[in-house]
């Protein structure tokens, strides 16, 4: 037990009579940085804000960094830093009087507390912006500040809730590194919750799948990638100039063919099982007078993953861009079973 | 996590939110300009008797008798020395009836004074002289002011000519003459000397309702408003006691409501020329529990809601019935029955009361001890309330 940094047991959250949360059972190791990737209204925040007590669990329970959450949640507190969806800071306070305040509440000596707001400033590169306050700050900026008051107490778990929202590329990069560096040197257990699939990728050693409430897959980044390769799928992409409705359903209706998504004005992107495949996508395209400028076979991202296990897209919920042959709940299940 | 860490917390929270509402420049201007602004409108709104001067009235004399003879010349020479006195009105002469009447309706005058055109001849055949006072309907509270002023003035000048009349005619001693004339002396004192103004009856109400509406502002804002932008979840996710956020709120918030009451003493003593009777020291006690029970009330409401709008929503609607019903403006006692009932369950009541017994009759601790003992019960039953409202609020 003592590699376990969290370990959920059937964790349920109600609200009123809907689901927000349906039975999530995981354990997140020690040191390891975890994912919980999914669209909007997921349950990711609630699950967050359960392991971090600020929200009591219907049913279930949990553990995080060995303490019960219902029953030992002061010292749960002591263990983890929250870097939640909205900014934890207070405008009219300058950048150190929120440090300090949150360190006086962690009772940190007053000298130790004083160094490390200097060292951590200086990390983010800060410094010079302590004394102001932060209602003139740029959402990158208070970000920063805002990530690096949950480490104050250096806990032993920071759980971060969709830490990039928001934010230029610059700054998401930015944080990204600051994420990977706490981790690498300090060795922080982080929770990270997140829609965009490349920060996932590209950050977590393991990424659970969440839609509506429930775990859909649970795994690493490379291995949730196989479910796709290994399921005897491949995702075709196709530029085609002249994209009419007719034409997607036509591709749709192919017996290979499992999901169909028009990206943008001029590319497709199919989802099709078989060796026979492409043929049959391209004698569809072009029966349907569809002009094939390019056609590739691209290597399957965590994007195309979520898509496959779920059926639906996880960034737009733009139900026109996407058409789904088959319902998503036996897309679901097939998989989820498969990956068991 | 023992109590002193725990009431270091709560010291560390209410200096958060103090520095925040001291960083409100505006809202620091208002602080001041609130109170400022409700005296001045609570003074216009009911001029008291002794503070009203200069009022503009016109007067016309009609009498047919114009010159030395003119009994009615005497009248207004008469009147215009007593005025100079007392600096009641500002007298100017007009040519009509239809002139006051007129000047009245375009607000150049506030009440004119018509002497009757058979003023002198009346008198000088032994009949009664008509002066009539026109009042300014569509001012009820002045008018009515105006009229029994006036009315007393004049009454005062026929009393003083019949008993100069008495002495000239019958050559009975002036102070007999007077006796007969005016056999009644009545007079009215309070039980503390000197005049009290009207701002010394609705100063202790309006310190009482100005600081029930700042904390009635504030108190959604420090809490609803936390919870809505999220920082709240910042403290609740730090291993800090409940009872130590609810604690710094209670501490931040008293301060605020102190500092709001003790400015709008300043005002009313520096400002207004209130004199107060009673402690100091006293007062500040009485505010004290009084902001108490307010807190708490406004913990109480802002745990049930949501969101700042609603709380605000809901403590303005509890507000203004509070601010009328506990006794700022008028005395409980000339209240409906029901309404008298309604005022016995809010606390603002026996704080205003007892204020006022301070600020205006000066009395002692004694005096008001049950005033201050509901007050502690209510201080007692609603924070407890809080803080099981604030601490079930705290989990969902
Ligand atoms: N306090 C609440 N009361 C009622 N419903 C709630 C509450 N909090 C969350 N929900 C609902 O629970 C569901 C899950 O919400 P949650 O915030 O956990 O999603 P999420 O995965 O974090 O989504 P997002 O990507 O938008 O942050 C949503 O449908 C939301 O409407
Ligand atoms: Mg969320």
């Amino acid at each position: 037990m003592a590699d376990v940094a969290i370990k959920a047991t059937n964790l349920v959250k109600k609200f009123r009579d809907f689901v927000a949360v349906d039975h999530l059972s995981f354990e997140v190791k020690k040191g390891e940085i975890f994912g919980f990737l999914g669209p909007n209204g997921a349950g990711k925040t609630t699950t967050i804000r359960m392991l971090c007590t600020l929200s009591s669990p219907t049913e279930g329970s949990a553990t995080v960094a060995g303490f019960d959450i219902a029953h030992q949640g002061n010292r749960v507190r002591e263990h983890i830093g929250l870097v939640s969806e909205k900014m934890i800071m207070y405008d009219r306070l300058t950048a150190r009087e929120n440090m300090r305040l949150f360190g006086e509440l962690y009772d940190i000596p007053r000298d130790a507390l004083r160094e490390r707001i200097d060292k951590l400033l200086q990390v983010v590169n800060m410094e010079k912006w302590a004394d102001h306050q932060i209602g003139t700050f740029s959402t990158g900026m208070k970000q920063r500040i805002n990530v690096i008051r949950a480490l104050l107490n250096e806990p032993e778990i920071l759980f971060l809730d969709e830490p990039t929202l928001g934010l230029d590329p610059q700054s998401t990069n930015e944080i990204r590194d600051f994420a990977r560096s706490i981790n690498d040197d300090a060795g922080t257990t982080i929770i990270l919750t997140t829609h965009a699939m490349a920060e996932a990728d590209m950050l977590c050693d393991r990424i659970s799948i969440v839609d509506y409430g429930k775990i859909v897959a649970l795994d690493t980044p490379s291995n949730l990638k196989k479910v796709i390769t290994g399921a005897d799928t491949s995702v075709i992409e196709l530029d085609v100039p002249n994209i009419t409705p007719t034409l997607v359903s036509d591709i749709q209706s192919l017996s290979c063919t499992q999901t169909v998504t028009v990206e943008d004005e001029t590319h497709i992107k199919v989802h099709a099982s078989g060796d026979e495949s492409c043929d049959n996508v391209i004698d569809a395209v072009r029966s349907g007078a569809g002009q094939i400028r390019s056609i590739r076979n691209v290597e399957p991202t965590l994007e195309d993953v979520f898509l496959y296990l779920t059926g639906h897209e996880v960034r737009a919920q733009v139900a026109d861009k996407v058409t789904t042959k088959e319902p998503r709940s036996r897309h679901g299940a097939r998989v989820q079973s498969r990956i068991r | 996590m023992g109590a002193r860490s725990g009431i270091r917390h709560a010291l560390w929270i209410a200096w958060k939110d103090l520095l925040d509402i001291s960083r409100n420049r505006m809202g620091l201007v208002m602080l001041i300009l609130m109170p400022l602004f409700m005296m001045g409108m609570v003074g216009y709104i009911f001029p008291s008797n002794s503070g009203m001067s200069n009022v503009p009235v016109a007067i016309a004399n009609l009498d047919a008798v114009q010159g030395n003879a003119s009994l009615s010349t005497k009248f207004v020479a008469q009147l215009e020395a007593l005025n100079n006195k007392t600096g009641m009105m500002d007298l100017s002469t007009v040519g009509s009836a239809a002139d006051v009447k007129s000047n009245i309706q375009n607000g150049q005058q506030s009440a004119g004074i018509i002497i009757g055109s058979n003023f002198t001849s009346n008198l000088k055949t032994g009949k009664q002289a008509d002066v009539t006072i026109v009042n300014d309907q569509s001012n009820p509270q002045t008018a009515s002011l105006i009229q029994t002023q006036l009315t007393q003035v004049i009454q005062q000048m026929g009393t003083q000519t019949a008993t100069y009349g008495l002495n000239q005619t019958y050559k009975t001693p002036l102070n007999y003459s007077l006796a007969q004339v005016a056999p009644y002396n009545v007079q009215a004192t309070g039980i503390v000397p000197g005049q009290t103004n009207y701002f010394e009856f609705v100063a202790p109400g309006i310190m009482g309702m100005v600081v029930m509406m700042s904390l009635m502002t504030g108190l959604p804002h420090a809490i609803s408003f936390e919870r809505e932008v999220g920082t709240l979840d910042g403290m609740l996710a730090a291993p800090v006691h409940r009872m130590s956020i609810l604690g710094g709120k209670v501490i931040a918030q008293t301060t605020r409501g102190m500092m709001q009451g003790i400015i709008v003493l300043t005002l009313s003593i520096v400002l207004f020329g209130v004199v107060v009777q009673g402690s100091i020291a006293l007062i500040l006690g009485i505010l004290l529990l009084g902001v108490f029970s307010l807190v708490g009330l406004g913990i109480l409401i802002t745990s049930f809601t949501s969101t700042e709008e609603t709380a605000t929503m809901i403590m303005m609607t509890l507000t203004f019935p509070m601010m009328f019903l506990s006794g700022v403006f008028f005395p409980i006692s000339q209240m409906p029955q029901f309404m008298q009932v309604i005022a016995q369950f809010l606390p603002l009541t026996y704080a205003i009361s007892a204020l006022r017994q301070v600020v205006v009759l000066g009395v002692g601790v004694q005096a008001i001890s049950r005033d201050i003992f509901i007050l502690f019960g209510f201080g007692i039953v609603l924070l407890s309330a809080a803080l099981l409202a604030f601490e079930r609020a705290m989990k969902r």
